[in-house]
């Protein structure tokens, strides 16, 4: 029961941002309906960052898990096994970074964003 | 977010040279040339053969302050590498040490304030990717000669037509992983400590974030080595 509120609850809140996104359709203007692709923009980039980072954190600490069990096995080896986590580690976030890189494209250097100003009617500079 | 203040830009548009601070605003050459991250990564260079040239300049036997750190650090990384390589990649330590310290003193370079580091620009970390692979490639071309295209059709003959473009973008990938890698984690790094300056500066809340980025800052600089001394172990040795 506790599970299925956690899941009902992110879903209720994603439902409730589209509504809010789609509130203003009755006699919506071109810029305000042009200017949901930034909306949009701002939710899919965080979106990224999100799963990106859940997936980090789950596989690094499997990571991390294995290591410190070799370790405690073995204390010897414990500059080896240190050696190879820290470049597990680093395989692993670098696919966190790569979703990061994809959300500040879409915030910071959006390619299309220059199109929508134009579409809309903004000065794009 | 306004223009960061960066001392050498400042320094060299005090004596006149046409020097502007992002790339949107660089139209001709000269400005092109003068962007920080390409100044900064002189900066780097300068140090490295001023440091170079004097530390060798006389070598001895039993050796003294500079010669015995500058002999320690060297000896561990051409130690590890050899470890990784194998006895035929030697000839790949200059490339290998040269990268290693040039990405760890410009991650480093990052933090000091008035400093801009250059691997926390696209252009310098995808400048550093792509010497390593198509060097690799080469390589593997050297040792092998025409045989080279076996590293790239997989286990058996029959799978060759579905392995030859995956292993082909794979490789291709290898450009994109090393300098996005590199340049996400630090220029992510250097955004997050800006957007902490800028909320609570006075709280001196950027500092743990700093000594994160000194550790992140060695740890790339690691593996950017490593994983490139991997790819030259892969083009070296034989095919499976």
């Amino acid at each position: 029961m506790l599970r299925r509120t956690g899941l009902l609850t992110v879903l209720f809140s994603l439902g409730f941002t589209a509504l809010a996104f789609a509130a203003e359709e009755a006699g919506a203007s071109v810029t305000v309906t042009g200017l949901k692709f930034f909306s949009w923009s701002a939710l899919a980039a965080a979106l990224a960052i999100t799963f990106a980072a859940t997936g980090c954190g789950i596989g690094q600490g499997l990571a991390v898990k294995g290591s410190v069990e070799g370790v405690a096995r073995n204390p010897e080896a414990s500059g080896k096994i240190t050696v190879t986590m820290l470049i597990g580690l680093a395989m692993i976030e670098s696919l966190t970074i790569y979703a990061l890189v994809v959300a500040l494209i879409l915030i910071y250097a959006n390619p299309v964003s220059k199109l929508i100003q134009g579409f809309i009617g903004l000065a794009g500079h | 977010m306004e223009h960061p203040v960066l001392f050498l830009p400042m320094l060299l548009k005090k004596l006149g040279l046409p020097v502007v601070l992002s790339a949107d605003e660089a139209h001709t050459f000269l400005q092109k040339l003068l962007l920080p991250h390409v100044i900064y990564a002189w900066l780097l260079m300068l140090v490295f053969i001023l440091i170079g040239w004097k530390v060798g300049k006389k070598i001895e036997v039993v050796p003294a302050k500079g010669q015995n750190f500058f002999e320690t650090v060297l000896g561990g990384i051409e130690d590890f590498m050899i470890g990784i390589v194998g006895e035929e990649g030697r000839f790949i330590f200059p490339l290998i040490a040269t990268l290693g310290i040039f990405i760890l003193c410009s991650n480093y370079m990052g933090m000091i304030p008035g400093f801009y580091a250059p691997t926390s620009n696209l252009n310098t970390t995808l400048a550093c990717a792509i010497i390593v692979v198509v060097y690799s490639e080469l390589v593997g071309i050297r040792f092998h000669g025409i045989k080279y295209i076996k590293h790239f059709t997989g286990p058996v003959l029959w799978l060759a037509p579905l392995m030859f473009p995956i292993e082909v973008i794979g490789h291709l990938a290898r450009v994109m992983s090393l300098s996005i890698r590199l340049f996400g984690n630090i220029f992510g790094e250097e955004l997050v400590l800006a957007i902490l300056f800028f909320l609570a500066g006075m709280y001196l809340a950027p500092l743990p974030m700093m000594v994160l980025g000194l550790f992140t800052g060695f740890i790339q600089a690691f593996i950017f080595c490593v994983l490139s001394m991997m790819y030259f172990a892969g083009a070296i040795e034989e095919a499976h």
